[in-house]
């Protein structure tokens, strides 16, 4: 399976876009791990990918993301779904250890039953070291799977507590998903999380207060800067399904109201934290080369003695990346 | 650009057959964490074919197999063809649970590379994992 340099192969991109899914895991894998190769790759997906709508799952540990996005998964590839069944694919990212960088990715558990379907891609991501609920590599994968011809991506987030907001960014439509009784009213009209909601998900409906907490969540998110509606609050029971193919309709909808339109908020906001990435990965990069290692040694030492302050080695260093990098800008 | 970011080494702990005992698969998967591997664990009664499935997708470096059935002769040389049929030779397959030494043999002629017994370390998995792992040049 090794990709020999000298015969006229298909590369890993083209061999992912027309449906080879072990090609496709392994390009994840260079782009997750930020490779030259995985770079190459994107280049040159990128005009193929955008077709995509990217849904964002999130909410509190053990409010049901897992399970909901395989009820979810379930919906989209029903023969009878409307439209036709369409090829689904998942990232689902778990935490690293801030001691050891291992994980456990554990939330393939709820979503085995689609084994045998090639039109199901789920992959596991750790988040390494990156907050917010993703990965740094969470994007570059969607734009993989994209081009790779799924319509629809889910993107699972780490669980999260009130301000990992990253998601909103990246994903065209945001579903926040909560449990029943998990906090008074003052908690659905504090700032953080249900502010980013498109869509809001009372989950394990079946349980008591499902309904009471789905109507306080209507009157405290409705009033406010984003209408006099807000996001609309569905109830679903994930593990039976039920609700599920009424969440999967209001997430369709979302295409048809434009919020995946090249000009509209979300995808500029995902274009520009997508540039942004690459540029401070670019600096980054340059400053853990050996030609400006000296310096920022220097600048370190300097600042840890604190004869220089931050901002003035930071801006010093800029000086450099800009000054060296210019003369390689020619060879891209 | 450079490729030298560490590039923690991806396991795959899956329990394939009926046994409902996974808290050796477990206390493995929390252990392997803790040594640095990322590790995907599936839950228990997986087929053969969730388990290549699951290979497959997340690219792993290592799969390993948890089983206390007694249904390891069959179980095993399936998810080893399995892996084989789709391209993933160069993944290494362990196994541990209750298998009788007799069956060692046979198991590794199947394509599992390592047969862990019960009373094995978390630092020997770990170092063996680090030594007998396929890396991919880049």
């Amino acid at each position: 399976m090794t990709d020999s340099p000298d015969a006229p192969q298909p590369t890993l991109a083209e061999r992912a876009r027309s449906g080879d899914r072990r090609a496709l895991a392994r390009l994840l894998t260079e782009v997750e791990n930020r490779t030259t190769k995985g770079e190459e790759a994107l280049r040159a997906l990128y005009p193929s990918a955008g077709r995509a709508h990217l849904v964002g799952i999130t909410g509190a540990p053990g409010s049901g993301k897992s399970t909901l996005v395989a009820a979810l998964v379930s919906e989209a590839r029903k023969p009878d779904a409307p439209g036709g069944p369409r090829p689904v694919a998942v990232i689902a990212v778990d935490p690293s250890s801030p001691i050891t960088g291992g994980a456990i990715l554990g939330d393939r558990v709820r979503m085995q039953i689609h084994a045998s379907d090639r039109d199901v891609f789920i992959r596991s991501m750790a988040s390494r070291g990156h907050g917010g609920g993703l990965a740094t590599a969470t994007v570059a994968a969607a734009a993989v799977m994209d081009a790779s011809g799924f319509p629809l991506i889910l993107i699972e987030t780490v669980g999260t507590g009130q301000s990992e907001v990253e998601v909103a960014a990246i994903a065209d439509t945001t579903v926040v998903v909560q449990a029943p009784e998990m906090g008074d009213e003052v908690q659905a009209i504090k700032a953080g999380l249900l502010e980013v909601a498109d869509l809001v998900v009372v989950n394990k409906g079946d349980r008591p207060g499902a309904q009471r907490t789905a109507s306080q969540l209507r009157a405290m998110l409705g009033g406010g800067r984003r209408g006099i509606h807000g996001p609309p609050v569905l109830i679903t029971t994930a593990a039976t399904g039920a609700g599920v193919p009424e969440l999967l309709a209001a997430i369709d909808r979302r295409r048809a109201e434009g919020a995946l339109s090249d000009e509209g908020a979300t995808r500029l906001a995902r274009a520009e934290a997508e540039v942004r990435g690459a540029l401070a990965d670019r600096i980054g990069r340059r400053l853990d080369e050996p030609e400006l290692a000296d310096a920022r040694g220097a600048a370190v030492r300097a600042v840890a003695a604190h004869r220089v302050d931050p901002f003035s080695a930071a801006d010093a260093l800029l000086g450099s990346v800009l000054s060296t990098t210019e003369h390689r800008a020619g060879h891209r | 650009m450079t490729d030298t970011l560490a590039r923690p080494i991806k396991v795959l702990i899956a329990k394939p057959g009926l046994d409902g005992h996974d808290r050796g698969a477990k206390v493995l998967a929390r252990g392997l964490r803790d040594e640095g591997f990322e590790v995907i664990y599936t839950g228990l009664r997986q087929t053969p074919e969730m388990i290549v499935s699951a290979a497959l997708q997340e690219d792993v470096d290592v799969v390993g197999l948890s089983i206390l059935s007694g249904a390891h002769m069959t179980l095993l040389p399936k998810i080893t063809a399995g892996l084989r049929d789709q391209g993933l030779d160069d993944v290494l397959v362990t196994a541990g649970g209750i298998i009788p030494d007799a069956d060692i043999p046979a198991l590794e002629q199947a394509g599992v590379s390592r047969v862990f017994g019960p009373g094995t370390t978390i630092r020997e998995v770990s170092d063996f994992i680090r030594d007998n792992v396929h890396r991919r040049e880049e």
